[in-house]
């Protein structure tokens, strides 16, 4: 097999797919978090009574990974753009996401 | 024997999509692990992309339709608020655990943590499922691209194993019916 002709694909658009996958979770973390530190940003996020604030924060969670994702690919669908730099930093972000969603952390925050 | 709707709709939910996704997952963790050309040949890698492709995609979109019925289907019969002077909790899932010191955890740590992490689970899969596809055949030679993938997907997993043990746990304390 001809390895060099079969990695003729730039790395840019697998490092932003996997890029804006972490900055979705990570935003849906801050959303988790923000919500019990906000009590106005949870009201907002309430886009649906029966669902209440879950709804918002993964809506906009979702938004924002589709957002970052167009941004991303666009910036490097043609560039090779160090796939493992941009990978160890999707790691951290997804991390940091896991946090934020864990209840003993955000309950750390939440009004009494 | 008769169901309810809402007992469909989580069976849809859990068993059906759940089970979906989670058998993915392993086709596709194997596909991707011995996705390497000195194990297969130049054929065999075409053939083998292709099937990775569908089961990654299989993947991607049982996740989203399990987190899209769970969030915006099953989650508010869940979290229906009793009327006014209801003593018996049974059909109000969210109320009859916090009513309950030794069941409240259920709902505090386990749904909470469900209800957000479950939500990595499309996005991650998606991505994955959207490399595999973009690239082909070219990751069997791109063993570093590979391995990255193949820790999204575990991690995807991870997010979905925490998800659907706690669903099964949670509804088994306190179904939606």
């Amino acid at each position: 097999m001809a390895t060099k002709s079969m990695t003729e694909t730039p790395d840019g658009p697998a490092a932003a797919a996997i890029l804006s996958s972490a900055i979705g979770c990570l935003v849906i973390g801050l959303m988790t978090t923000g919500a019990e530190i906000s009590a106005g940003l949870k009201a907002a996020l309430n886009v649906y009574d029966p669902v209440g604030p879950l709804g918002g924060k993964t809506l906009v969670g979702v938004i924002a990974w589709a957002i970052s994702w167009g941004v991303l690919h666009n910036m490097w669908k043609n560039q090779d753009v160090g796939f493992a730099r941009r990978f160890r930093l999707s790691l951290w972000l997804l991390a940091i996401g896991f946090v934020l969603t864990f209840p003993p952390f955000f309950e750390l925050f939440a009004a009494e | 024997m008769s169901m309810t709707s809402q007992e469909w709709w989580a069976l849809i939910h859990g068993m059906g999509l759940g089970a979906v996704y989670l058998l993915a997952f392993a086709g596709g963790l194997a596909g991707l692990y011995s996705f390497r050309p000195e194990w297969l040949t130049e054929s065999g890698v075409a053939e083998r992309a292709r099937r990775l492709d569908w089961g990654v995609w299989v993947m991607a979109i049982a996740a989203w339709l399990t987190c899209i019925t769970g969030t915006w289907i099953v989650y508010p019969w869940y979290r229906a608020k009793p009327p006014e002077g209801t003593t018996d909790l049974a059909d109000f899932p969210r109320y009859f655990l916090l009513d309950n010191p030794n069941l409240a955890a259920w709902h505090t740590f386990a749904m909470e943590w469900k209800e957000h992490v479950a939500w990595f689970a499309p996005l991650i899969a998606t991505a994955v499922a959207y490399v595999v596809w973009r690239y082909r055949g070219e990751l069997a030679v791109r063993k570093q691209m590979r391995d990255a993938l193949i820790v999204m997907f575990v991690l995807a997993f991870a997010a979905a194993a925490v998800a659907g043990l706690f669903g099964a746990l949670i509804t088994k304390a306190a179904p939606v019916a």
